[in-house]
């Protein structure tokens, strides 16, 4: 059932915001701490574990994949929902401080990238 | 009239789901037969997202009363539990492959925002150190500004302007990752991982990347989400002592 896949999926989610905020409040500051990673984390680890005990089932999947193709039409939501007058009338300070914080993010991308990657020619996929 | 308000007032996150179904058809009507898919359809809908939020104020389109549902839809709850979704295409081997990378990611981009942030309110002639940190933590995300303003006392203008640097940076990610993807090598689910950490605004990194290529979102989100609790808690202690000894 389909349930069954959404209901899984909002387990990882509050577990995962749950440690989120006990790392948050852990570290003194009130919040959450990674708790969309912890969430994704959790799913990952739960779903393998289950398709290989062969507990998963294909309307389970759909439950969550759904959830998945609804990311980018809330996505645009999200974004009709900005505050993008603030972004105007902050003035300058914070029209330069945002580009370029933006910018410089940008460009270390391919910087910090080699980090880590495996070199070249990469192993067949396995 | 009457009648029609008072059916989308009550069904709001309905009239949320049909509002923004028709949006992203148009939008991707307008990239097949205007643009010949060079520009994304996604792309498109998250640009005509942020020009309808100009017919509001702090919740943007929302603040119209009859699009109030789609502060829901396109609120923190559902945008986490969707980016929560995602996760089931990634491939967690790769993420593993791409952690240490994405926690230097993540420090370098924190740090990164503040000098930047703190340079350019230097620049423009502040000078109290409160100013600088509350301004220069704005520049990570437009939660780590007002956090940091109010745990040291700032001006409610200074901290108006944090929040307003945290929102430019949103949007600047949304629009522009998808133009200089290709020239930062942001085409795998490692480049992903760094871009996240380095960014940070979950809003801009999660809309950026589903505009490039949507396979990419989980990798980017996974370490965003540290970044806003990392700058809370750097910007206010450390960071904040830091320009004490300075200026």
């Amino acid at each position: 059932m389909k349930i069954y896949g959404v209901a899984l999926l909002a387990f990882c989610f509050l577990v995962g915001k749950l440690a989120g905020n006990l790392l948050g409040s852990w570290m003194g500051i009130e919040g959450d701490v990674g708790g969309v990673g912890f969430a994704m984390i959790l799913l990952i680890l739960l779903t393998a574990f289950m398709r290989r005990v062969s507990w998963l089932e294909d309307d389970t999947e759909k439950g969550i994949l759904f959830w998945s193709a609804m990311y980018i039409p809330i996505v645009v939501a999200m974004a009709a929902t900005q505050h993008v007058k603030a972004a105007l009338s902050g003035g300058p300070v914070a029209l330069l401080a945002g580009i370029s914080a933006t910018l410089a993010g940008f460009l270390l991308v391919p910087v910090l990238s080699r980090i880590g990657k495996q070199t070249e020619p990469n192993p067949p996929a396995s | 009239m009457e009648i029609v308000e008072k059916v989308i007032g009550s069904n709001g996150l309905l009239f949320a789901f049909l509002f923004v179904g028709s949006v992203m058809y148009a939008s991707f009507w307008i990239s097949k037969h205007l643009f010949r898919k060079k520009l994304p359809g996604v792309a498109l809908a998250v640009i005509a997202g942020l020009g309808l939020a100009f017919f509001g104020d702090k919740k943007g389109l929302a603040d119209v009363p009859l699009f109030a549902g789609m502060a829901l839809l396109g609120g923190s709850m559902l945008r986490d539990f969707a980016v929560v979704a995602t996760a089931m295409g990634a491939d967690l081997s790769k993420i593993r492959q791409a952690g240490l990378a994405g926690m230097v990611s993540l420090f370098a981009g924190v740090t990164l925002s503040f000098v930047l942030g703190v340079t350019m309110a230097v620049v423009l002639g502040y000078t109290d150190v409160v100013s600088l940190a509350t301004i220069g933590a704005g520049a990570c995300t437009y939660i780590v500004g007002p956090v940091t303003g109010t745990a040291l006392g700032a001006s409610s203008d200074v901290i108006a302007i944090s929040i307003a640097a945290g929102v430019v940076k949103t949007i600047v990610t949304t629009v522009g990752t998808p133009l200089i993807a290709g020239r930062i090598g942001l085409d795998n689910p490692h480049a992903a991982v760094v871009f996240g950490g380095l960014l940070g605004t979950s809003s801009g990194v999660t809309a950026g990347l589903a505009a490039t290529n949507p396979k990419l979102v989980p990798y980017g989100a996974i370490t965003a989400t540290f970044y806003t609790g990392l700058g809370c808690l750097l910007c206010p202690s450390l960071f904040y002592y830091v320009l004490q000894l300075i200026f």
